[in-house]
């Protein structure tokens, strides 16, 4: 490792102001700062500051999607050989088959996932002087995992573009933006181009291989009014069909005590959103009038991308609201829409992507109302103590 | 207003002070027309005849129309040549009439045309009047064909309703954008416009 760091100190030189490279400078630095500590010396201010700086940040994240990225890609190769075996077109593969298979499927979304993105964002930093920011070392790896297995790789990849440019760089990159971007590819893709993100054919690679396949997620066999054929115990492991990562509830969950160990997820967000998403899925149970909303409530916040969206997209710090009140009816308006729009228009089965969605452009109005109806108790507290 | 000359009156409005792009008017119906490009070509000219005619009538009667009605009778001005568009279009053209539904109608409503009225035709004469309204229309109508051009190319794959993207595209899993054809997508393309033009005219961006 000694010698990676003497190189990159080598050409450190063309990259500083005055220097071959200069205008490169920012993707350099970027560079050197994933890989080693960064040299900047307070100057003036507070000196002593938190270690936990951005990078850090977005380095748990990446850390607590881990469990469910490989996870999930062994179920795209575990759900392929399922179905491929009743075909009778594939001998029945073990766990490393399966895992290999998966790998081979979603390695190019994580790589385009990152080249593109990575590759705007630099374009942008370079061309604005800026320096490179981390943010995107999450983004990039949520895409891919919130979407179906089968997607082409050219709508991926166009996805990544618009949800660079127009969720985050219009706004001023990482920090700035005002929905989360990684949710935004998902919208886009789903809006643009419905027939690769819905349907019973995209969940499985290479479904439309083979005849009789039932690669349908629980949420579209419920749509279709249909008894749905997994238990409560496969829908919480996740060896079901549904977008590369959310499936497995168990992966998300470890991921999630990550977050909220190291407090970059905010617990406040995550229970609210359940209380939410239990209460709507309670109501609607009694309501009971198609299998959608027979679905027992629990179960709901098992399936589709209930568990995913409320651990990774619902916390982010910077879509989120940022009072803890805010957070609160951030967190439960999020839950129960996701739960409503899932159960009341089953043409958009994925609710927590536009309940995450809708509620991120709310969250500065529920700031600036509590900040608001803070500041008042406070002045009604003043006048009565004045009175007495 | 200082006097300006005719010729920058007539093309001042297509780049520099577009009515959409700069001034922000008459987003509504940019973002309803323009699904196809047809449409929005005969959007683009009903506007430009509606907004030159006004104009120049208004001007016409500037000197007698007292200042408390002043609204009503431009109302009334420009209502009457909404229907005569309507009619003609629905005579000349019904198709594109039925595509283009209330829209046609709802040009009253168009800020655009009111706008001018108020700013220029009320106090200048007949004929810079009127290429004051040509121009403006037709830096209206330019944007509706430009989002209309690529809306119509990257949402439906044709142009004029000819298929332009060619089949061995589809045949390798190329696939018509759906959102293309959403408003919300309409309304991403003008921003683009927006973003394009103000990166050429650095003189448009408003100090800070």
């Amino acid at each position: 490792m000694k010698s990676l760091h003497d190189l990159l100190k080598k050409y450190e030189k063309l990259f500083l102001t005055g220097g071959k490279y200069e205008k490169l400078g920012p993707a350099y630095r970027a560079f050197y700062t994933f890989l080693y500590t960064p040299e900047v010396v307070t100057e003036k201010g507070a000196h002593i500051r938190s270690s936990i700086d951005l990078k850090r940040v977005m380095f748990v994240v990446v850390m607590a999607l881990i469990p469910a990225t490989l996870f999930g890609i062994w179920n795209t190769g575990h759900q392929y050989y399922v179905q491929a075996v009743a075909a009778g077109i594939e001998p029945a593969g073990g766990f490393w088959s399966e895992f290999l298979f998966g790998l081979k499927k979603v390695l190019p979304m994580i790589i385009v996932s990152y080249v593109v993105g990575l590759g705007i964002e630099f374009y942008f930093a370079i061309k604005r002087g800026e320096e490179v920011n981390e943010g995107y070392l999450v983004t990039g790896l949520l895409i891919p995992l919130i979407m179906p297995v089968t997607i082409p790789l050219w709508i991926l990849a166009l996805s990544v573009a618009f949800a660079v440019i127009f969720g985050k760089e219009v706004f001023g990159g990482t920090g700035m933006n005002i929905v989360n971007p990684a949710l935004t590819a998902r919208a886009f893709a789903f809006f643009s181009y419905p027939a690769t993100m819905s349907g019973n054919l995209v969940w499985v690679a290479n479904a439309d291989h083979y005849d009789a396949v039932s690669g349908e997620t629980i949420l579209g066999y419920l749509a279709q009014n249909k008894s749905v054929p997994w238990s409560w115990w496969d829908m919480f492991t996740g060896t079901i069909p549904g977008s590369v990562g959310e499936t497995s509830v168990l992966m998300i969950l470890i991921g999630l005590a990550l977050l909220l160990f190291t407090k970059v997820g905010s617990w406040r967000i995550v229970l609210s959103g359940l209380l939410g998403g239990v209460l709507m899925g309670i109501l609607f149970n009694v309501w009971g009038e198609n299998a959608l909303m027979q679905f027992p409530w629990w179960q709901h916040l098992m399936v589709g991308g209930f568990a995913f969206g409320l651990a990774f997209m619902a916390t982010d710090p910077v879509t989120a609201a940022q009072t803890n009140k805010g957070k609160w009816i951030y967190g439960f308006l999020i839950g129960a829409l996701a739960i409503t729009i899932r159960v009341l228009n089953p043409a958009y089965p994925e609710g927590m992507m536009l309940a995450i969605l809708l509620m991120n452009v709310v969250a500065p109005t529920i700031d600036y109302l509590v900040v608001e109806a803070n500041a008042k108790k406070r002045m009604k507290r003043k006048i009565l103590s004045v009175k007495a | 207003m200082a006097k300006k000359k005719a010729k920058e009156i007539l093309f001042d409005p297509l780049f520099e002070n577009n009515p959409i792009t700069v001034q922000v008017l008459g987003i509504c119906s940019a973002l309803a027309v323009t699904v196809k490009l047809m449409p929005a070509i005969v959007m683009a000219l009903s506007v430009m005849v509606v907004v030159g005619f006004s104009n120049l009538i208004i001007s016409l009667m500037r000197n007698y129309i007292p200042m408390r009605i002043r609204i009503i009778v431009q109302l009334v001005v420009i209502a009457s040549l909404v229907i005569l568009v309507d009619l003609f279009l629905k005579a000349f053209s019904y198709d594109v009439s039925k595509q283009l539904s209330v829209f046609v109608g709802l040009i009253i409503t168009n800020c655009i045309v009111m706008g001018r009225l108020e700013a220029f035709a009320m106090d200048n004469k007949p004929w810079p009047s009127f290429l004051d309204g040509i121009g403006n229309g037709a830096g209206y109508g330019l944007i509706l064909i430009i989002v209309a051009f690529f809306r119509e190319l990257f949402g439906s794959g044709t142009l004029f309703n000819h298929k332009v993207i060619p089949q061995w595209l589809y045949d390798h899993g190329y696939m018509d954008n759906g959102m293309m054809l959403m408003p919300a997508m309409a309304l991403i393309t003008v921003g683009v416009i927006i973003w394009v033009q103000r990166s050429l005219m650095p003189q448009l961006t408003e100090k800070e």
